[in-house]
């Protein structure tokens, strides 16, 4: 790529959706038209219509660069055929289906190694990825929908993304198409629509794939914030991100699971990530009963899907507002403190100093409900 | 003099006792600490939403009689298809609530509980992965556990022959459908 030595690198748009049909390769070539338009060489890298006739239309008059053709095993695979994009050089390249993986023999193994490449040589692009690619997310689709999705890609390329476009359409409004044909052909439809295409899917793919873009806008703006905020008050400094993160401080007892479990139902409602904080004494040595709830701790932490992370100090707050910090925390909860005894209760306590240093970041103290009044009932 | 030596006993005591109220553990600790640890470790295996009350009420008179914590276990299971690590929140999303139902129930009634989650590719493979873990004395396991995916009368049937421990196994009633279900959670949990 010697050529493109000094090139400003190429801008990349990506249109992403819950799910095949919703229109993104349609937006994108809409957009390739009104690009070609305003008079940009604009070329079709690599185009899937899955028979749709009007996908098929709309990318009449929109020039192409030809797919190639692999032999791989006996059989004639056809590609995208990246170094005749190189070569044509075009301004802007529309290559569909980002996660998709190549036939071997092939430069690279994925598409979106090609997409690099092209952005490396200054060409900007618009490609289309579903949620269910997001490598972070594949589990978690996975179990919502039963149907496991082998080709993703990591996170960090969609983070890379300069743009990120939701084509949104409500679970309603796909099914209607899917039933009309018009996203697979008709002997496909039953099976569609008894397998991926559940209503209940399209729901929660859809709060997915919202929440994923939030995420992408708040992580964008929270690095020009953090970019143009050296000199700011620590208040200005205190992130914010769109998207929520939990924290649950706990240690290993048994009524830290209660703790956990709240937290996560929590952070299911705001749709946040949750991460679990044990603070340890250096040195600490664990009881065997304490290594038990330990051990416990992180079978429930993985089951939710939260993370335990263990952090070894003296100073409590310090540590935790250290990780905060780190992990881009806009919520902490805890539980009870142990009362303080001896000199420790004139310190200040734990969640007025949490407050204090990590201004922006709620704090929540999960109280005890079998201690409520009336709660005494078996 | 006397009567300023009383009053030096006098603030002297005072003294010593704001002394001691400041450096002792505040009130309920030592209590605490004096009350005899749950010995025995009763596991209570589920795998639904719901629970039979039969077999919990079982399980709460044996952790009262025998000084024993109760461990209610979720059993959850990975698709085949997936690496068993997997997070699963769609079935915690019942578990987990049951799991604080039933924790809640205890504590009120003043029985020591220690929640555990198990994973496994069937509630059967959850249940000896747990096995495998922990040591428990003693297992309850209700017989009227939903056929479909929970413990089935096969699971029992290998509990019996292959657990070392004391297992109880209830069969309510036909007539006696009572459970403890998440809709008894207190609070917005």
């Amino acid at each position: 790529m010697d050529a493109s030595a000094g090139q400003p690198r190429g801008r990349l748009k990506v249109f992403l959706g819950m799910a095949a049909g919703v229109g993104k390769t349609y937006r994108m070539l809409l957009e390739g038209h009104a690009e070609l338009q305003a008079g940009r060489d604009v070329a079709v890298g690599l185009l899937e219509t899955h028979g749709r006739a009007e996908t098929a239309r709309l990318a009449e008059g929109l020039p192409a660069v030809s797919r190639r053709s692999v032999r791989y095993r006996g059989t004639v695979l056809e590609e995208m055929d990246l170094p005749a994009i190189l070569s044509r050089a075009p301004e802007l390249c529309l290559i569909d289906e980002l996660a998709h993986t190549n036939a071997p023999g092939t430069e690279h193994r994925k598409r979106y190694e090609d997409v690099e490449e092209v952005l490396t040589a200054g060409i900007d692009v618009l490609s289309t990825l579903n949620v269910q690619h997001l490598e972070s997310l594949n589990d978690h689709i996975t179990e919502l929908s039963g149907v496991r999705v082998r080709e993703t890609i990591p996170d960090a390329i969609l983070g890379r993304a300069d743009e990120v476009v939701l084509i949104d359409l409500t679970p309603e409004a796909l099914l209607e198409r899917l039933r009309a044909g018009r996203i697979y052909p008709l002997e496909r439809i039953d099976a569609a629509l008894n397998n991926f295409f559940r209503i209940e899917n399209l729901a929660a793919l859809r709060e997915v794939a919202l929440r994923q873009v939030a995420e992408e806008v708040g992580a964008k703006r929270l690095t020009t914030e953090l970019i143009g905020s050296r000199e700011e008050s620590l208040a200005a400094d205190a992130p914010q991100a769109v998207g929520e993160r939990l924290m649950a401080l706990v240690e290993p007892y048994p009524r830290a699971q209660r703790l956990v479990r709240r937290a996560w139902r929590s952070a299911q409602r705001l749709g946040a990530e949750l991460d679990l904080l044990w603070v340890k004494a250096p040195g600490q040595e664990l009881s065997d009963d304490e290594q038990r709830s330990l051990s416990a701790l992180r079978q429930l932490a993985s089951v939710l899907g939260a993370r335990l992370l263990e952090e070894e100090s003296d100073d409590l707050a310090a540590a935790v507002v250290d990780v905060a910090c780190r992990r881009g925390t806009t919520y902490i909860l805890l539980g009870h403190s142990r009362p303080a005894h001896g000199l420790a209760r004139l310190r200040l306590p734990l969640p007025q100093r949490l407050m204090q240093s990590l201004p922006g970041v709620d704090v929540r103290i999960v109280a005890d409900r079998t201690r409520r009044p009336n709660g005494d009932r078996p | 003099m006397n009567a300023l030596g009383t009053v030096a006993v006098g603030v002297l005591g005072v003294l010593l006792g704001i002394l001691a109220g400041y450096w002792l553990p505040p009130h309920g600790r030592l209590a605490a600490r004096n009350r005899p640890r749950p010995v025995r470790r009763i596991l209570l295996p589920f795998t639904g939403q719901a629970i039979s009350r039969r077999a919990f009420e079982a399980a709460v008179r044996l952790a009262k009689a025998e000084n024993a914590i109760i461990m209610p276990a979720f059993l959850a299971r990975v698709p085949m298809n997936l690496p068993i690590e997997t997070a699963l929140p769609v079935q915690c999303a019942g578990g987990m609530p049951l799991l604080e139902a039933i924790e809640q129930s205890l504590t009120s009634q003043g029985v020591p509980v220690d929640s555990r989650v198990g994973r496994g590719r069937s509630a059967r493979d959850a249940l000896r992965k747990l096995l495998q873990q922990e040591h428990f004395d003693r297992i309850i396991v209700s017989a009227d556990e939903d056929q479909r995916g929970g413990l089935g009368y096969d699971d029992l049937r290998w509990l019996l022959a292959r657990v070392p421990a004391e297992i109880l196994i209830l069969r309510p009633a036909p007539e006696d459908t009572r459970r403890i279900s998440v809709e008894a959670v207190r609070g917005h949990f």
